[in-house]
């Protein structure tokens, strides 16, 4: 081993991914209580967190771009720094989903629910594991678990399909509903786009591992 | 073999007498291409650069067994060497011009193989300064002495002696490492111009220098060939682990 400091480096890109990871992580499960609570104190939190969130995913492109600048990585060393840049747009993404959920919540937070919330919050977690295996076969390198992620795609597109339908029969029954209604199409757009940015995130782990690139989501719809 | 790879070698072996410094290497070089040949000190690129034009003839105690074949000739059986390195140009690492006028560096190659006419010779000088993108610095001093031109300068000459005998293929043995980072760019360049009409094998011990250059690359460890390939992969997606050792710095 001959390239102590770079190694270093590495070392701490690697740290400061884990860390924004986490931080994403809590977002998305911060969100996810505060909409089935409504709880407003929550959701401004969340919705505050972003910010950090935010200024972390700038140092970390920051960080990778000096280092392709300085030490002209090559092999798994550029795999692994071109993997950071392009997954921590993804976990921002997913941050900014997670904030536009709970601004929404803010919003809902004096009104009393138009159904009760059973499906959504069934395709909430089912996201929210995503992201959180999608994270940890990250950390880990683990491509079965980052296959895994990308199988749990159909099932939070499935749900989609089936809440909006829901949805849209609610407003037809009731057009007074039609407001929240509309709130609730764009919490599962969230959440359906969330599930995307997870298996995103997993595509990169597998090219981070293996070197080749492919998209292994559903291609049917 | 094939038109597309004028240049190929079949388990060649070499000895500096008992040391085995290349082992059977067997590669075919693709035409109008550069090959970049890279790996650690004592790794046996140049040596195996130089069988290619039978540089090695000249030292004592050098054995060859293997093939190499030029435009489907053994070099080392069906070639004068004349005329082989006359189609096989050789670069060294220090520019080397002869003492002589800038004009007669370029005109001593083509006057060797019968060229008399001054302005055929006149229009070779030309072109082959041209070729090597120093036309424009030197036009106006062509009967001054090359040993006066800047060191990236003299590079680029001895690249425009190689070019004016009308070579097929032109060997590189690290052309740029006594040179500052401009002229190297400079050269750098020029190999990209030069494929068009040239086959280039280069050795390199800069790997970046071999990244941006070349369309293909050889790593050499230990007198083998680890790795043969396209150089996109080669080094973004090494094959071997002693390739991905060697290009990420973790070698040893």
């Amino acid at each position: 081993m001959v390239r102590h400091s770079f190694d270093r480096e590495l070392e701490q890109l690697q740290s400061l991914m884990v860390k924004m990871a986490g931080l994403v992580e809590e977002s998305i499960e911060n969100s996810i209580l505060a909409l089935k609570k409504q709880n407003v104190e929550l959701a401004r939190q969340v919705y505050e967190n972003d910010d950090n969130i935010d200024e972390l995913e700038s140092r970390i492109e920051k960080v990778c771009i000096n280092l392709i600048a300085r030490q002209q990585p090559l092999a798994k060393d550029l795999r692994a720094i071109s993997t950071a840049l392009k997954i921590i747009t993804d976990m921002e993404r997913i941050a900014d989903q997670a904030a536009d959920i709970a601004e929404l919540t803010i919003r809902m937070a004096e009104m009393k629910y138009i159904k009760p919330l059973i499906d959504i919050p069934i395709m909430a977690d089912l996201a929210k594991k995503m992201v959180t295996k999608a994270i940890d076969s990250y950390i880990n390198q683990d491509i079965t678990l980052a296959r895994e992620v990308c199988d749990g795609d159909d099932e939070v597109d499935d749900l989609f399909s089936k809440i909006v339908l829901e949805l849209i029969n609610i407003m037809k029954n009731n057009p007074e509903t039609v407001e929240q209604a509309t709130d609730f199409m764009f919490v599962v757009k969230y959440l359906e786009r969330i599930g995307d940015h997870a298996t995103n995130i997993a595509e990169w782990v597998v090219f981070n591992v293996t070197g080749s690139h492919d998209h292994m989501a559903r291609k049917t719809d | 073999m094939t038109n597309d790879y004028r240049i190929s070698t079949k388990n060649l072996n070499l000895f500096y007498g008992d040391l085995q410094a290349l082992k059977n290497v067997s590669i075919d070089v693709p035409n109008n291409q550069v090959t970049a040949l890279i790996g650690p000190s004592g790794c046996g690129k140049s040596t195996f650069l130089k069988t290619l034009n039978r540089m090695n003839d000249l030292i004592p105690n050098v054995t060859i067994t293997g093939e190499v074949f030029f435009s489907g000739l053994n070099v080392y059986k069906e070639y004068d060497i004349v005329e082989l390195r006359k189609n096989i140009g050789m670069v060294f690492q220090k520019p080397n011009p002869f003492p002589m006028t800038i004009y007669d560096n370029i005109a001593y190659g083509p006057k060797i193989h019968g060229i008399k006419s001054k302005s055929k010779l006149d229009d070779i000088v030309e072109k082959s300064l041209r070729d090597s993108a120093l036309w424009e610095e030197v036009k106006d001093r062509l009967k001054q002495n090359a040993l006066g031109l800047s060191g990236g300068q003299q590079q680029r000459l001895c690249i425009a002696r190689v070019l004016a005998v009308e070579p097929e293929v032109v060997l590189m043995d690290e052309p740029t490492s006594a040179l500052d980072p401009i002229s190297t760019l400079k050269i750098e360049d020029l190999i990209e111009d030069l494929k068009k009409s040239y086959t280039i094998i280069i050795v390199t011990h800069n790997m970046q220098q071999a990244a941006r250059i070349s369309d293909i690359t050889a790593f050499f460890l230990n007198g083998e060939i680890v790795e043969f390939g396209n150089t996109n992969q080669l080094f973004s997606t090494p094959r071997d682990k002693r390739t991905e050792d060697y290009i990420t710095g973790r070698f040893g």
